[in-house]
């Protein structure tokens, strides 16, 4: 299974529709396979990210704020959303792979310095 | 989580502060992050206060601002000044809102470093779909006009709101001058900061200097304390100086020396004040004329007349009589809440020959009579004012009783095109103004709302008529 979080440095993105960066995952039975690969886009653009998503044959989003259309477009592809998480995309991933992550979550910080 | 107190003054509850704000609102501390949130911010957010507080602002509030490394934020915090911007967030319903943030910085003394900021969000969607739909496509929507010379008019606003330039709008009283100065500004650049109106023909000079430019503490009798001025007010956005024509020569020197140097001294003040504000004229004067009699400077008039609106009467407005008598009567209707009224054949005869010298306003203020003194549903002859009836019989003659016959529709005009109508027409408009300050037992506001003319153009026709 296939897990795309959109980045900001080392955060989930707060809005799907500015992320340029992406971190894609792979895991099996929710262990990691091999290390998380980062994907750096020339511009934000929800539509290519989007696009992206399908090539890689992604089964799950991991974001923060997405605006109505785009979650839609993800759902009829069967794609699983999860959104509104706040923290960093490490921390995020860890959680979903325990089972434990839901849409809506602030995790909880692992450095003081919050600059992005 | 307990609530956090601000030094000053006293004891404060952030919360109560931002309770008070008609917007969704929070307090960041010197690292951005949430101190403090209302209930706005909650709704709009879908974080409640003991989510959000201790987190980094941007991840709350998801906005586009080119914030992604809270370098706004920074700049708030480091320059003390205040930042206005619009933009958009991502909201609990993950739709996208327009926005316009503005970021204060929050100091506990004056001038001291700012601990903190305030962002305020104000929901702009609704005004955005408005701008939409009339931003250049539609500028009637506040001023109503379908004749060749309104569209005219029309199709050089866009073009003047464009630009930064001083506009002169010309024009008789009741045309709309201050409509079309608010629709440029509210469509420039400027539009989202003030608009300031002043008649510069309303104050004696001395006080149109102190108003227009400020004073400081101490400058005459009375100055009891320091005080912006107009020009400091519309810092950012647009002055508009109504009745141009009436400034008086000294003040005109300072008003020509602020639209070169956007600068000038407050009365009694020793430092310069500096502004960036866009000035917007109207007079109903020629100011030509004035320039010629010497009453009006002449590198004022080529400063402000860079660009130049001339508003036709309504006399010459093609059909745009019969298109507002319909579009006030509806209003008022909606706005007493009444069953909309209609005019009558004979009545709408009356009013469509009638020449209007108050223009819309006056216009507006017949049917707002009708509205309220006739209680049929079908506006009759008889339900109009009667000075309507006045004027068409001229000279210093008074008019039988209302209704006029049907016949004499094409009559009630002034005396216009006559020999000697300067003078004859002077003389109706003496006893006009003389019967309405009877009937008004002296009130200069009701016998100028009963003739369709603003307060301080009644007052200067009658400095004119010498009756003041």
């Amino acid at each position: 299974m296939k897990i795309l979080l959109t980045a900001q440095g080392d955060y989930i993105a707060q809005r799907f529709d500015l992320a340029a960066e992406a971190v894609i995952a792979t895991a099996d039975n929710g262990v990691l396979s091999g290390r998380p690969r980062t994907i750096i886009m020339d511009r934000p653009s929800p539509e290519n990210l989007s696009n992206m998503v399908m090539e890689e044959n992604i089964a799950v989003v991991i974001c923060g704020g997405i605006e109505e259309r785009h979650y839609q477009f993800l759902q009829w592809k069967k794609i699983r959303v999860i959104d509104y998480i706040i923290g960093e995309h490490s921390v995020a991933l860890q959680r979903f792979l325990r089972g434990e992550l839901q849409p809506g979550d602030i995790l909880p910080l692992s450095r003081a310095n919050l600059s992005l | 989580m307990s609530r956090k107190p601000l030094a000053v003054p006293g004891e404060v509850f952030l919360e109560d502060l931002l309770a008070g704000i008609p917007h969704a609102s929070a307090v960041l501390d010197e690292g951005a992050r949430i101190v403090a949130v209302n209930p706005l911010l909650e709704v709009l957010t879908g974080y409640r206060r003991d989510s959000a507080i201790g987190v980094y602002a941007e991840f709350i509030l998801r906005s586009n601002l080119p914030n992604g490394r809270g370098q706004l934020f920074q700049r708030v915090l480091d320059s003390g000044e205040p930042v206005s911007m619009d933009g958009d967030i991502i909201d609990r319903n993950r739709m996208r809102v327009a926005v316009r943030f503005t970021l204060s910085a929050l100091r506990l003394r004056r001038n001291s470093q700012a601990v903190g900021i305030l962002v305020v969000l104000e929901d702009i969607s609704q005004l955005q779909a408005k701008a939409k739909s009339t931003l250049f496509g539609d500028w009637t929507t506040d001023i109503i006009g379908h004749s060749k010379k309104m569209q005219d008019v029309f199709n050089v606003m866009p073009l003047m709101a464009h630009t930064d330039a001083s506009i002169l709008i010309t024009g008789e009283t009741g045309t709309g001058k201050d409509k079309i100065a608010e629709a440029i500004h509210r469509n420039s650049a400027r539009g989202k900061f003030q608009f300031v109106k002043i008649n510069c023909g309303a104050l004696p000079p001395e006080l149109l200097e102190s108003e227009l430019f400020g004073h400081v503490k101490g400058a005459f009798t009375g100055a009891v304390r320091d005080k912006p001025g107009m020009f400091k007010l519309a810092d950012k956005g647009t002055i508009f100086l109504t009745e141009i024509g009436d400034m008086p020569l000294p003040l005109q020197v300072k008003l020509l020396s602020v639209l070169d140097d956007r600068s000038y001294f407050r009365v009694g003040g020793e430092t310069k004040e500096r502004v960036d504000v866009r000035v917007i004229a109207a007079t109903h004067r020629s100011l030509r004329e004035q320039v010629d009699r010497g009453a009006f400077r002449e590198d004022l008039f080529y400063r402000l007349n860079v660009l130049q609106i001339h508003l036709p009467p309504l006399r010459e407005r093609d059909g745009d009589i019969r298109f507002l008598l319909d579009h006030f009567l509806g209003d008022y209707a909606d706005h007493l809440g009444k069953e909309r009224q209609t005019f009558s054949a004979e009545a709408l005869e009356l009013l469509l020959a009638y020449s209007y010298p108050g223009n819309i306003r006056e216009l507006r203020n017949i049917v707002e009579y009708c509205v309220n003194v006739c209680g049929k549903s079908v506006i009759d002859g008889e339900d109009l004012p009667r000075y309507l009836f006045t004027r068409e019989v001229g000279v210093g003659q008074r008019a039988p009783a209302p209704p006029a016959p049907p016949t004499a529709g094409r009559e009630p005009r002034e005396p216009r095109g006559e020999t000697g109508e300067g003078e004859s027409w002077r003389t109706v408009e003496r006893e006009m103004i003389l019967d309405a300050l009877r009937t008004a037992r002296g009130n200069r506001s009701k016998a100028a709302q009963q003739l369709g003319l603003g307060r301080s153009t009644l007052w200067r026709k009658m400095r004119q008529l010498n009756l003041a």
